[in-house]
């Protein structure tokens, strides 16, 4: 089913948590909303869902305006956080509220609800736990669970609010493979909330940026992160070094020291204001100084995490500390240590202009 | 953990780990201090009177108990007393769980006011709580007039009582709950709401099961402090024999008249009523126990 959101704000108290957001999300697709927490992504979600009422804007799902359908009416999957199972009910009971609340004329009869049931169990492959308890199960078990729950009632959209964020890094990992193959074999339209970038990144066929209750970028997993379309979703993807610059004719000056960055998609600016941004792995470390433009910087510390090594460092003139990342085997080649000189050049690197100033 | 990667290999058991004593243990003649103190305390001030209560019951027999409880005027006290839990109970039940329903799952202004004031009961002596309504709903009190001209008798009739004896119970079952729903938070009625159940529902099959126990605690309280309810059902029923004494009242009139087998009498009925209570509450206790481990 194709979600349509158009012009939806919401806000508590004096916190706008969603500012007129318009998307659109298509059929089958799995789209993560990623962001930092109070970014409005789990509002938006939860105005999907209709647990919550926007202020203003629409929801349509394949035309239909929703805006106003009650959340029990809406035939929504939801997946809480806290997977928030009924403790009192076994896992058949469970997977089963959905069909066993209809309204009599709807309800399917005990041998269909318990086919369907199995049937969902098998899908989560947990139906060997149909007699268990919630409290008996582990928190990637309960989660499928909630799963299956969550499906039971055939939805039109399945809404997943930060699925995988009450379990421990190796489940979590886990799991979300296996959602991604559950995705390709239900093809139920999906939203998921998350703040882990890799997660998001990893699941979805496509990656919703949000901060501060508007959208920054809304592509595939490759666009938001090869192409980020401002500082903030390069920052939010990934560490990155933010240097000032001054961008003019097809070049980005930075401000301290002797380098420039070519950058041909800014050949019409003319003296602005913006940022060159830079992965930590993009920063070339140097044995000695570049004519070609190089940053003279005092190696602050070093840390080796398994065959990467991670290095701060401190470029004259700079307020903050810059970050760098090389292979341990090329930091020994350089020999470099701690409390060492170094010169430094972006390999890589992205420019934006700053659009808040005028002029 | 295991403690012994904690010592290096090689070096030798401290000696001084024989007499090594825990941070909580204290030597035993401290501990058969404190606990024969207690226990003492314990029989002096609960068990020997428990015992005075069931022997002046049945000194003279079973017959004269018997007899006792049974005559007109102890019937009459065992009959309105079972109507006010009848009646305050279930009306205790109903607020309490509007309330802590409201608490626990709206925000709006006033909510810890409404908590603070909810206590308010178990803050006031019982003889207050009967003096308010009394001026407030009494011959001479303020709404005395209107009520007269209606025909409606409260003080000294079976409605105050009523009246008192809900006021001096509100808090029990709302304050057993409002924790319990606060902790619980509202995903469960969410998640419910969104498999399409209404807010029947929801009520009946998640949140009436999710707050089970600790409604039945909160019952159980509320049942026991509308038995005894002494000061303020005494100010408002005006002890008319036979129909406005309740179960406490009826005993001190015994008691005055110096009938102390028959108060005794009706005494260990009381007495048996809240033992039977706290048997039930202790059952209920561990069902909670168990049911939060498993």
């Amino acid at each position: 089913m194709t979600i349509e959101l158009e012009r939806l704000s919401k806000r508590f108290g004096g916190f706008v948590a969603v500012d007129d957001i318009s998307l659109s999300l298509s059929e089958g697709q799995l789209t993560a909303l990623l962001g930092p927490s109070g970014s409005g992504k789990t509002t938006l979600l939860r105005l999907i869902a209709g647990l919550e009422r926007p202020d203003a804007g629409q929801i349509r799902v394949n035309g239909q305006d929703i805006t106003n359908l009650h959340i029990s009416h809406r035939s929504v999957g939801f997946v809480f956080q806290h997977y928030a199972l009924f403790q009192h009910m076994n896992v058949f009971d469970n997977v089963a509220f959905g069909l066993t609340v209809k309204p009599w004329r709807e309800r399917p009869g005990k041998a269909a609800i318990r086919k369907r049931v199995t049937e969902l169990l098998d899908l989560v492959q947990l139906g060997w736990t149909a007699d268990r308890y919630p409290s008996q199960l582990s928190g990637g078990q309960r989660q499928r669970i909630a799963l299956a729950r969550a499906l039971a009632v055939e939805p039109r959209v399945l809404l997943l609010d930060e699925p995988f964020g009450a379990l421990d890094a190796k489940v979590r990992a886990e799991l979300r493979r296996w959602l991604r193959r559950l995705h390709d074999e239900i093809q139920v339209t999906s939203v998921f909330v998350t703040h882990d970038q890799e997660e998001a990144l990893e699941v979805s066929d496509r990656v919703v940026v949000m901060n501060e209750g508007r959208v920054e970028q809304d592509g595939t997993p490759e666009d938001v992160y090869d192409k980020p379309a401002n500082p903030f979703v390069y920052g939010f993807l990934g560490n990155v070094n933010l240097f000032h610059a001054r961008i003019a004719n097809g070049k980005a000056r930075i401000g301290i020291g002797n380098l420039t960055v070519v950058t041909p998609e800014h050949q019409g600016e003319n003296s602005r204001p913006g940022w060159v941004c830079v992965r930590p792995h993009d920063i070339e470390l140097l044995p000695a100084e570049d004519q070609q433009g190089s940053l003279h910087a005092t190696i602050e510390l070093v840390s080796v995490v398994g065959p990467t090594a991670r290095v701060e460092l401190r470029a004259d003139g700079a307020r903050e500390m810059l970050h760098a990342e090389l292979p341990k085997q090329r930091l020994m080649e350089l020999g470099l240590r701690q409390g060492g000189e170094t010169w430094i050049r972006p390999m890589n690197s992205r420019v934006f202009v700053d659009r808040r100033e005028s002029g | 953990m295991n403690t012994e990667v904690l010592v290096a290999p090689g070096t030798p058991a401290a000696p001084a780990a024989e007499h090594w004593q825990s941070a909580t243990d204290e030597p035993a003649w401290l501990r058969w201090t404190l606990i024969t103190t207690a226990l003492t305390f314990l029989a002096l001030f609960l068990v020997l009177p428990l015992l005075v209560v069931i022997y002046g019951a049945f000194e003279h027999g079973l017959r004269v108990w018997l007899d006792s409880i049974t005559e007109p005027d102890a019937l009459a006290a065992i009959r309105l007393t079972l109507l006010v839990v009848v009646i305050v109970v279930p009306a205790n039940v109903v607020f309490g769980i509007a309330a802590a329903w409201s608490i626990a799952k709206f925000d709006f202004r006033g909510k810890p006011l409404l908590i603070s004031i909810i206590d308010l009961p178990f803050a006031i002596s019982p003889v207050v709580v009967g003096l308010i309504f009394v001026i407030l709903v009494g011959a001479q009190g303020w709404l005395g007039p209107w009520l007269l001209e209606n025909e409606l008798r409260i003080i000294y009739a079976v409605p105050g009582i009523i009246i008192v004896s809900a006021f001096g119970t509100l808090p029990f079952v709302a304050r057993e709950l409002i924790p319990l729903m606060q902790q619980q938070g509202r995903d469960d009625e969410e998640s419910a709401l969104t498999l399409g159940a209404n807010g029947w529902q929801t009520f009946w099959r998640v949140t009436l099961p999710n707050i089970k126990w600790g409604l039945i605690y909160g019952i159980i309280l509320c049942n026991a402090r509308a038995m005894g309810e002494f000061g303020a059902v005494a100010v408002v029923s005006g002890r008319i024999r036979g129909e406005t004494n309740t179960m406490p009242l009826h005993i001190e009139v015994l008691y005055n008249e110096y009938m102390f087998t028959a108060a005794f009498a009706v005494s260990s009925l009381l007495t048996g009523l809240a033992l039977v209570t706290i048997a039930v509450k202790s059952f209920v206790e561990w069902q909670e126990q168990r049911g939060r481990v498993s």
